[in-house]
């Protein structure tokens, strides 16, 4: 085999791994944050708007989730500068993931839109609310119940996505596994415990978001 | 825009091309065929080791949930790269389409497991019950009524599951599998426009996407029967 | 005796869910288990079917101790008892006839033939003879325990358990499967009951247990049960039940 195992050294970049997983935990939270953005004015579209630009956004909604994040990311990164945008590393894999995450989000914001029931809105009505008061009272805390969960699961969906960032030199997680690869070629014991960190990772953001959706919106979500 | 396209096109689907496009279709259906073909089935195994009603052994029950906990949580890419140097930690020199296919593999039996064990906590305990006093045993249980009526609940997400696993093979243009990303980054490096290559890859994306759905819903009629279709 | 149950108990820690249950059954005997909810009925013929695992007690059939730990045992016993339950559990994939027949070809291995014509003898017995090729969800509910009543005669059990077997029931369908019991009682089938329909327990039973609480209260013909109950508890039951 030839091939000693040096866990030593490896566990040595533990802190350095850990940095990167910060790094994933925020661009994931950017493109969730844009992405929710869009999305809610896409569901928005879908459920209200007239059918020529509900179509339109099938189709924008149909194209993100139908093709790989790495092609659109790619497509951005290298067909953009044609029509004279020029996005750095970074600026292409954050639009990448907020405009795929935001076809997602759009989905799953319709769902909750949709589920809003005609009854519950008239109950409202009759007990004297006010449009906003309604909004406030029944409509927010219903939607916070509906999407909390599928929500916080995108989320956790979109961490793992951001792996895809390190193809384009970003230095999160899988970026700086394949920093030190190609220093030490320490390759199995560097992807172990990269592999390990995302799990460990997702069970904790997993764990964390259960816990804040029990507390903060009393919802009991499983999340991923 | 369009006019540059279409004086770009004869220029772009030459025979040559078509036919590298075309092998590169192949690598990602072999990538996709073998990887979740065996995937259901490591799904399949992994949800009926999970199932309380089948497997009394509580440590192998553990051991199977582990499994699928852990590889859901792994990105395809750091699984493709650690699937790759295990390969070669272990000096053997394999094609980097069978590395692709093993990761797809993996990640895809971790996904499917969960479909599957849905799918098979949503038949009625009182169905297992009713199989139990009557000596039916379990796996017999499995394949006669329980099955048959989880497949309404796993096919739908098990079809969007399998889309995910034809994006994912995408990644598998980082080891030099020639499937389609790959094939597009080349185009595009031999002067062909970022639009034409990525462009026709990403419809091509698409139609494979559209062909997955139909093979859902060819499932859905061989597996379900008409009276229980959604 | 055929069937004895000996101070049969079920369930842990605080609230046991049975509690030295004890008595037998003969051949041809129609034994009804009556009580109100909760009093562990329906535990005593899960137990013998071995859905639920005695905490302690012996259930002997002629004579011979069944081993509720024993795998083989409990899939020995399985064989010789068959049980109907409150809510039928029909294979919803399978159609009437293949519920009844599905058993006996795939356990018992019995010859396709045999086993065909007895599956469609048996549910036209039932009244289903025309219904042969229909699914559970096409089927009333009393349609469906008729199927589930021929599944479990199918398999020639020498005890047939009865979970309340028309609790789940729409008043009007309630008929139709107490006349097949009653044909089945007519025939001799060894029957042990749990129901809430005091009239048809009355018509029907050899003998009759009140139970409450996991325990057998009092144990008497049908008579001596429900004109003269000598238990307080048994004689509260019964004048509520007879007030309706």
């Amino acid at each position: 085999m030839g091939y000693t195992f040096q866990w030593g050294q490896a566990t040595g970049y533990i802190p350095y791994l850990a940095g990167g997983a910060l790094v994933a935990l925020q661009l994931a939270f950017f493109g969730f944050a844009i992405g929710m953005v869009i999305g809610a004015a896409c569901a928005a579209v879908k459920v209200y708007g007239p059918r020529a630009a509900r179509r339109a956004v099938d189709g924008y909604i149909s194209f993100f989730t139908n093709t790989p994040l790495l092609v659109q990311i790619f497509f951005l990164f290298y067909a953009l500068p044609d029509a004279g945008i020029f996005l750095d590393s970074y600026e292409a894999v954050l639009a990448g993931i907020s405009l795929n995450a935001s076809a997602y989000l759009a989905e799953i914001q319709r769902a909750g839109f949709i589920s809003v029931r005609r009854s519950e809105l008239d109950a409202a009505e009759t007990l004297g609310f006010s449009r906003l008061q309604t909004i406030r009272h029944v409509v927010l805390p219903h939607l916070l119940k509906t999407l909390y969960a599928p929500l916080a699961n995108h989320y956790i969906v979109m961490v793992l996505g951001t792996s895809i960032a390190a193809i384009f030199g970003v230095e999160e997680l899988t970026g700086r596994a394949l920093n030190i690869n190609s220093i030490t070629f320490r390759s199995f014991e560097i992807f172990t415990i990269a592999a390990a960190m995302y799990v460990v990772l997702t069970v904790a953001a997993s764990a964390s978001l259960y816990w804040f959706g029990l507390y903060a919106f009393r919802v009991r979500a499983k999340v991923f | 825009m369009l006019a540059t396209l279409s004086a770009e096109a004869p220029r772009f689907f030459t025979y040559w091309n078509l036919v590298f496009l075309a092998t590169a279709l192949g690598n990602t259906l072999v990538m996709v065929a073998v990887g979740c073909g065996l995937g259901v089935v490591a799904g399949l195994g992994l949800a009926v080791l999970r199932a309380k009603r089948i497997v009394r052994f509580a440590p192998l029950r553990w051991a199977a949930i582990l499994i699928v906990e852990v590889f859901r949580r792994i990105p395809v890419l750091v699984l493709l790269m650690f699937v790759f140097f295990t390969f070669q930690l272990l000096g053997l020199n394999v094609r980097a389409l069978f590395v692709g296919a093993l990761a797809i593999l993996l990640r895809s039996a971790s996904l499917f497991a969960e479909n599957f064990r849905a799918g098979l906590e949503s038949v009625h305990p009182n169905q297992w019950d009713a199989a139990e006093v009557m000596n039916l045993g379990p796996l017999a249980t499995l394949r006669r009524t329980v099955l048959p009526q989880a497949w309404p609940v796993i096919l739908p997400p098990l079809t969007i599951g399998l889309v995910g696993m034809v994006k994912a093979t995408s990644l598998a243009s980082q080891i030099s599998v020639l499937e389609l990303t790959f094939a597009a980054r080349q185009l595009n490096q031999r002067g062909f426009s970022a639009l034409i290559a990525f462009g026709t890859i990403l419809v091509l994306y698409f139609l494979l996407s559209f062909a997955i759905a139909r093979l859902g819903a060819f499932a859905e009629r061989r597996l379900v029967p008409k009276h229980r279709r959604a | 005796m055929f069937l004895s149950i000996d101070a049969l108990s079920a369930g842990y820690g605080a609230a046991p869910v049975l509690e030295g249950v004890s008595f037998a059954v003969e051949r041809g005997e129609i034994v009804s288990l009556i009580g109100p909810s909760g009093s562990g009925k329906s535990t005593v013929l899960r137990c013998l079917v071995g859905l639920v695992r005695p905490s302690a007690g012996r259930v002997a059939i002629d004579g011979v101790a069944v081993d509720y730990a024993s795998r083989a045992a409990v899939r020995g016993v399985r064989d010789r008892l068959a049980i109907v339950f409150q809510q039928y559990n029909l294979f919803q994939n399978m159609t009437a006839l293949d519920n009844v027949t599905v058993a006996p070809l795939t356990v018992k291995r019995w010859p396709r033939a045999e086993v065909m014509e007895e599956g469609r003898r048996l549910l036209a017995a039932v009244g289903l003879g025309d219904k042969l090729g229909a699914y559970p969800d096409q089927l009333s509910g009393g349609q469906q325990q008729r199927v589930a009543i021929a599944r479990a005669l199918a398999l020639r059990p020498e005890i047939l358990l009865l979970d309340e077997v028309t609790s789940a029931l729409d008043p009007e369908l309630v008929t139709e499967v107490l006349d097949t019991i009653r044909g089945l009682a007519a025939r001799g089938m060894t029957m042990l009951v749990v129901s809430h329909e005091m009239a048809f327990v009355r018509e029907v039973s050899s003998r009759v247990l009140f139970m409450d609480q996991g325990r057998v209260i009092e144990a008497g013909t049908p008579a001596e049960i429900f004109d003269a109950p000598r238990t307080e508890r048994a004689r509260e039951f019964v004048t509520k039940i007879l007030r309706h």
